[in-house]
């Protein structure tokens, strides 16, 4: 028979930043206690199974003010593609001019998850 | 109305200033530095906006929208221009800039907010023994060197101090190909907010040494080593926990102040524990007219209530403004609201408080929307926070765990405001803990 783990966790999805006692079996949640709302459960059923981050950045930048462009994830991507991720974005050069939320990358990572620019340049 | 700074408290109190009837033309924003936006150009990290937008923005996304909306509704600003001074001739408030198109010239105003924001300390991380080579700076810096410069301060890191700035450069840089070798925080806990340490140190495996400090530092042109120790309770160090740690930079981040020598030259009453003015229920400080917001009146850890106390500024110096004009038509004298300092009662952080702003109120003036927002001295769990008028508990709420690195606040609301009214004569309001 298998037994259950527990482990603590803070959620990461908002500043409160709930500290949570996580209840789980394999992969499965059995248990989460300490969140202030249901997006901890989610947080805490996402970080058993696959842990993931928004990644966030920046890339050069030519032909504006500023040197370099803020750059970030439009969803989170998986934790362990982070490293591989930035070998990529720390290819990437760009030119002005350049929209917030303009798509620098598309199917980034994997598919569904695009770079996108974090300001007007 | 002038205000001096451009981040998102300026930019939220011009917004809110226009909204409650000062015409675009008679707001100025006098920025320093070439762009508005304040701290959040170089906090590219995400984590912003969630309260206001319920939506997880990066700095500068947030500051763009507040930018765009300034340029909407054609607020003046003008950038590259310091403030040098503010003089306070009762009725009409002289600043003085300086900037490369104006030179040095004086603007004159009814009204002033200051939204100048806050520097790094470094105070305290001075006096460690050792020699000085380059290679020690402090997290804001490198953070700007990284994120706006496009160059990397070092390659092996150890980072004093676990306030916010510190922990996001230790991800950062870790990101960007450093080795982050520990992180050193003298107190048992953190002042970083907890979800930083879960993904910027966590994440990476980064070691958080609670309890731990910076006593040497060694190598002659370039940071070579730092020596780090355990301390005991009254933050002494412990020789035999002495430890080597080899790296070629040392961050520090040892906290924030806010910057006030343009207040404290104007003779405005400074709070001594939050470094900032003594504000009241409108935000106006000891000058009449003049009104403060963001982390030049406290620090903030979330932006969110920056721009909130923003709003609030702008809205509050837009009503000082028009009320002085409706007395000067009817020839009333000069202001009619009584000067913080001179009536209202204080509000005194009690057991387990460190400060709360506003420090005073006149509870008239008291409105629903607004809150009483405080930080705790230490760590506390399964707590209460209590209001109290002279000794009569008027609101508390049980919390399960508070810290200094988290702002607390009690919103006021009708419920106390009717509370509070029943009471006559008060003497003082006293926020405070109990365990
Ligand atoms: C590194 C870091 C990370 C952070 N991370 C987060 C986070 O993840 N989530 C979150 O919600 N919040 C975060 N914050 C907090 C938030 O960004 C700040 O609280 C907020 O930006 C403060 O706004 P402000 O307008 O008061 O000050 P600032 O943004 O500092 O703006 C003040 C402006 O005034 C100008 N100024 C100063 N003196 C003068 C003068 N004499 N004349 C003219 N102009 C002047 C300055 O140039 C500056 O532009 C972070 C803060 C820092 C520093
Ligand atoms: S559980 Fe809810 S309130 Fe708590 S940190 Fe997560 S998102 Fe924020």
């Amino acid at each position: 028979m298998e037994i259950s783990e527990t482990k603590i966790l803070i959620c990461v999805t908002c500043p409160v930043g709930c500290e949570m006692t996580v209840e789980y079996k394999n992969k499965d949640l059995i248990s989460v206690t300490g969140n202030n709302c249901k997006r901890g459960e989610k947080y805490a059923s996402n970080e058993i199974v696959n842990p993931r981050r928004v990644l966030t950045s920046t890339v050069i930048l030519s032909g504006a003010k500023i040197k370099l462009m803020p750059v970030k994830t439009d969803k989170p991507i998986a934790k362990d593609k982070i490293f591989e991720a930035m070998r990529e974005i720390n290819k990437i050069k760009i030119e002005a001019p350049v929209k917030m939320g303009d798509v620098l990358r598309r199917d980034f990572t994997e598919q569904g998850i695009n770079l996108v620019a974090g300001r007007d340049a | 109305m002038v205000i001096i700074g451009g981040g998102p408290a300026g930019l939220a109190a011009a917004l809110e200033a226009k909204r409650y009837g000062i015409n675009e033309k008679e707001i100025l924003i006098v920025e320093r530095e070439r762009e508005l936006g304040g701290i959040l150009n170089q906090c590219i990290h995400a984590g912003f906006g969630i309260h206001i937008f319920e939506e997880d923005l990066t700095g500068p996304e947030y500051a763009s929208r507040f930018i765009r909306r300034v340029r909407e509704e054609k607020i003046e600003y003008i950038l590259d221009s310091m403030v040098l001074s503010i003089s306070d001739n009762k009725i009409i408030k002289i600043i003085t800039v300086v900037s490369p198109e104006l030179g040095l010239c004086k603007i004159e105003a009814k009204a002033v907010i200051l939204a100048m924001g806050c520097r790094e300390r470094t105070r305290g991380a001075l006096n460690i023994p050792g020699t000085r080579p380059a290679g020690i700076l402090t997290a804001g810096t490198a953070q700007r060197f990284v994120n706006i410069e496009g160059y990397m301060p070092g390659r092996e890191v150890v980072i004093l101090g676990s306030g916010d700035i510190g922990l996001i450069m230790a991800r950062r840089m870790t990101l960007e190909g450093a080795k982050v070798k520990a992180v050193c925080e003298i107190m048992p806990y953190s002042n970083g907010l907890a979800r930083n340490i879960a993904q910027c140190l966590g994440d990476f495996d980064i070691p958080l040494k609670l309890s731990h400090t910076v006593v040497q530092i060694n190598g002659r042109d370039r940071l070579e080593s730092v020596v780090i120790a355990k301390v005991d309770e009254n933050f002494k160090p412990v020789a035999e926990t002495r430890e080597v740690i080899e790296c070629d930079t040392l961050l520090l981040s040892v906290g924030l102040i806010p910057e006030n020598e343009l207040t404290a030259e104007a003779n405005i009453t400074l709070d001594n524990i939050t470094s900032g003015a003594v504000v009241d229920e409108t935000l106006m400080t000891s000058a009449d007219g003049i009104f403060a917001c963001g982390n030049v009146l406290h620090v903030h850890d979330l932006v969110d209530f920056v721009t909130g106390e923003g709003y609030k500024a702008g809205r509050a110096a837009a009503e000082y403004i028009i009320e002085n004009i409706g007395n000067a038509k009817t020839g009333a004298p000069g202001a009619s609201r009584p000067t913080v300092g001179t009536v209202g009662i204080e509000i005194v952080p009690g057991e387990g408080v460190r400060y709360v702003v506003p420090q005073r109120v006149n509870l008239k003036n008291l409105k629903s929307s607004d809150k009483f927002l405080f930080r705790v001295n230490n760590i506390y769990r399964n707590c209460k926070i209590i209001l109290k008028a002279d000794d009569y508990i008027i609101y508390s709420r049980k919390k399960i765990k508070v810290m200094p690195s988290e702002m607390e606040s009690i919103e006021i609301g009708e419920d106390i405001l009717s509370r509070l009214y029943k009471l006559n004569n008060i003497n003082n309001l006293e926020i405070c803990l109990e365990k």
